[in-house]
């Protein structure tokens, strides 16, 4: 019966139908799965350098005291004693050593740096005051940010009553309850409390108040910390300081360019990828100089010239074998090879470069050899056949057309080296080098060693520099990977 | 093109040859990498001259680097949290290196951390040693596999939670402290280990050093972020490592007390706190001819300034050296005494 017959018939249909299905599913799941983790990866990234791609800064009127700089030898001259009295300037009531230097340490130490800059490239300024935009330390705009600690903040909004209790305060205000560790700030002191009741609370002075009595509503505000004094890089006093600043408006947040425009440092603030890009574009460009010229010609010479024998096959065997050696082998190599016998400086960007270049040949080659065999033999025969010599052939006709899967080739192995970290271990290249390197042989480090460097370091601030540098280095990736894609299409010929 | 290859790379010969001696150079422990790299970028800054380079290489293979020769190209200072061993001193001397002088620059305590969300707890040597040790005595004194899964296990004070304690591999100069300071007086202070001790002194080594491989004792790496990181996603594990990362990372971590003391800056410094460790810096004194920098580097690391109380590396973590020890050390700085093999174990 043709009944039966069908019914079969669609039953495996649908059989085979229902499997389809279930492979496209469980594919679009892979897919799925991997964008996840690549959505996770990259916001989770993102949020934590946002932090790093802003410094806080707050104008700072510095005067160049004669006394504190002599204008025959201005390096020696004491430019952080100076920043320390133009800041304490700006907070009355800051007379011991210790709270000024705790002051002072509200700003980074480039401060004191910049002022000695532009003393000495117009040391006219000796006597004169010089204003500029103060950057804050990390810990300060750490602070600042919410990234030390969450505050909260209350405006009074009612009238607080403050009396004096021999050393300590009573403080009471309607409608708000204090909590121990709370800071008070009155238009000119600030207090701790320390004990709470049910009328009242009881603070001690951080800052001695003038006045007495009653403080009117919205005269005073409160802050609350979720952490408390000892365990915070800022202490209630800072924090005092910090918020006075920011009430009278002088603290700024700006994009931070010390990220983009410095060196190394071991302050958080301080610390750029200046260095690290620099010695990364010197590296690579010895890495393409050596490996480009020596992977062509060793793929044109396997691939057009060389006869085919066990020896030839032995080096292809190799050769492909050496794509896949672990990179931390060829660290060893270099340390052998280029630093203990022929004595090239350690650190450098051209031990680094040549030790990645080492690295990428095999990768090279093979692209190479691949795009020339791509090429259809009737154009070498073509060539061959009017007449020209095997060298014309090959470079007047052969080669151009390989160009193109020649250049991918190479800039995906340069994307990789430009990836890489282990092997430059070997060669002294994992190191704090706060110096910009002016030539490939001056000690220099790369992109992923200063993401791997920062990481390692104990400050928080330097958590989102970690970060930040990255997204720097994905990015810098990304336009490689772009121009690979590029080149391409714009020189690929089909046939 | 080959022109140009050929003219670069024998330009690139010609300037290395001009570039050895110089600037000088610096390998060795990560622990003690952080202050040298700021020392060096303060150096850096003040002289105008090039900022040293400092490699975090870790104790051991920085001091094989310093010892490897005296010639220009080899290293000029190296970092240790540990002191230099007298076998390693003996290669320096056979290496060619003549003269080695120690420079201590201060401590760093050993703490035990866990998350801040995590129990406050009170721990004793013997009770690490317990939670930590492959092997552990039972109540007859024999050797077993370590049966405690719990803290509380081993002691009712302690939590009811797994044991886990993350901290740095076998090669870290963190964990040879570790040994010294935590493991073995732990050990000895169990009258059937101490038995082995006075037996068989080998035995009773590999006993203390041998850890449990179960999970409750996990090597963790030397990247002490990613233990704090570690720490805060699990609130009931622990770390032992670096009181500096307690010090910096106060509002994610804190410290237990071992023995009945917490470490804080104050109890470390006068020597209450007893889990510590002096930092070293070991200079080459047979290239302060040829590294005409190398005096004034020493002048700026071994001051008051930087590793002095109110120093700028104490605020960077570092444990100041007592006043009478500090003054000692400079003075020793100034004199560039040579280090001696029977001052070494």
């Amino acid at each position: 019966m043709p009944d039966i017959v069908l019914t079969a018939q669609q039953q495996r249909t649908r059989k085979r139908n229902l499997t389809e299905k279930r492979f496209r599913r469980l594919c679009f799941a892979a897919i799925a799965v991997t964008a996840v983790f690549l959505a996770f990866l990259v916001m989770n990234l993102g949020i934590k350098a946002v932090p790093a791609f802003t410094s806080s800064a707050m104008p700072l009127t510095i005067n160049v005291e004669p006394d504190k700089v002599d204008s025959t030898a201005i390096a020696s001259g004491d430019f952080p004693g100076m920043v320390k009295d133009a800041i304490a300037k700006l907070m009355p009531k800051v007379e011991s050593r210790a709270d000024r230097k705790k002051l002072y340490q509200l700003l980074s130490g480039s401060v004191a740096d910049e002022v000695q800059h532009r003393v000495m490239a117009d040391p006219s300024l000796v006597g004169k005051d010089v204003t500029l935009q103060a950057t804050l330390s990390a810990d300060a705009d750490m602070f600042l940010k919410g990234q030390q600690t969450s505050t909260t903040k209350f405006a009074g909004t009612a009238p607080l009553s403050l009396a004096a209790d021999g050393e300590a305060f009573k403080i009471s205000a309607q409608g708000h309850g204090f909590k121990a560790g709370e800071i008070v700030l009155t238009p000119t002191g600030a207090l701790r409390v320390t004990e709470t009741s049910a009328e009242g609370a009881k603070a001690e002075a951080l800052v001695a108040p003038d006045e007495t009595g009653a403080v009117a509503a919205g005269q005073w505000q409160s802050l609350q910390f979720s952490d408390g004094e000892d365990s915070r890089r800022t202490s209630d006093l800072e924090a005092v300081w910090l918020q006075r600043f920011t009430d009278q408006g002088k603290i700024q947040s700006m994009f931070d360019k010390a990220l983009f425009t410095n060196g190394d440092s071991r302050a958080p603030e301080q610390a750029g990828l200046r260095g690290a890009f620099i010695g990364s574009l010197f590296t690579i460009l010895v890495t393409l100089l050596t490996a480009l010229p020596l992977g062509v010609a060793a793929a044109l010479y396997l691939e057009e010239f060389a006869p085919k024998n066990r020896f030839t096959d032995l080096i292809e065997v190799n050769i492909n074998n050496l794509a896949a050696v672990p990179s931390i082998i060829f660290g060893l190599l270099g340390l052998a090879m280029f630093l203990n016998f022929f004595g090239l400086p350690r650190s450098s960007s051209l031990v680094g470069g040549l030790v990645l270049a080492l690295l990428v040949l095999p990768t090279i080659i093979i692209a190479s050899r691949a795009a020339l065999r791509s090429v259809p033999p009737s154009i070498k025969e073509a060539a061959l056949g009017v007449g020209a010599s095997h060298q014309q052939a090959v470079f007047h006709h052969v080669m151009p057309l390989a160009v193109p899967g020649i250049l991918t080739g190479t800039i995906l192995g340069i994307a990789r080296a430009l990836g890489e970290t282990a092997p430059l271990l070997m060669i002294g290249m994992i190191a704090f080098i706060a110096d910009v390197p002016g030539r490939i042989t001056d000690a220099a480090t790369v992109l992923p060693v200063q993401v791997y460097l920062w990481s390692t370091l104990p400050e928080a601030a330097f958590r989102s520099r970690t970060s930040a540098a990255i997204i720097i280095l994905m990015i810098v990736l990304l336009c490689f990977n772009a121009l690979a894609i590029f080149l391409r299409n714009k020189f690929e010929r089909r046939w | 093109m080959t022109r140009f290859l050929i003219a670069a790379s024998a330009l690139a010969i010609a300037a290395s040859a001009a570039q050895a001696g110089d600037q000088i150079r610096i390998t060795g422990s990560g622990t003690v990498y952080p202050f040298t790299a700021a020392v060096a970028e303060a150096f850096g800054k003040a002289t105008g001259k090039k900022t040293p380079v400092v490699e975090a290489t870790g104790s051991g293979p920085g001091i094989k680097l310093f010892c490897a020769g005296a010639g220009d190209d080899t290293v000029d200072f190296a970092d240790a949290s540990r002191a230099m061993k007298k076998d390693e001193l003996d290669t320096c001397t056979k290496n060619g290196v003549k003269e080695v002088v120690q420079l201590t620059i201060g401590y760093d305590g050993i703490a035990l951390a866990n998350a801040k969300a995590g129990p406050a707890v009170a721990v004793t040597k013997q009770q690490l040693f317990l939670a930590m040790a492959k092997q552990v005595p039972d109540k007859d004194g024999k050797l077993v596999d370590n049966p405690y899964k719990m803290w509380s296990d081993i002691d009712a004070s302690l939590p009811k939670a797994n044991i886990v304690i993350l901290s740095h591999p076998a090669t870290s100069g963190t964990r040879s402290s570790i040994e010294d300071q935590i493991l073995k007086p732990g050990a000895e202070s169990i009258a059937s280990l101490k038995d082995l001790e006075g037996k068989d002194a080998k035995a009773f080594e590999v006993e203390f050093k041998t850890l449990r491989s179960d999970g409750a004792f996990v090597e963790a790496g030397e990247n002490d972020n990613a233990i704090v990181q570690k720490l805060e996603a699990d609130p009931n594990s622990f770390a032992l490592f670096g009181f500096s990362n307690v010090a910096l990372n106060g509002s994610k971590i804190k410290a237990a007390k071992i023995e009945g003391e917490a470490p804080t800056m104050e109890s470390v410094a006068s020597g209450k706190y007893k889990v510590s460790r002096p930092l070293f810096v070991y200079a080459k004194k047979d290239h302060l001819a040829s590294t005409p920098d190398m005096a004034a580097f020493i002048a700026e690391y071994m001051s008051a300034k930087a590793i002095g109380p109110e120093g700028y590396l104490v605020d960077k973590g570092l444990i100041p050296l007592p006043a009478d020890k500090l003054k000692a050390e400079i003075e020793n700085a100034k004199a560039m005494k040579a280090l001696t093999a029977d001052q070494l174990k």
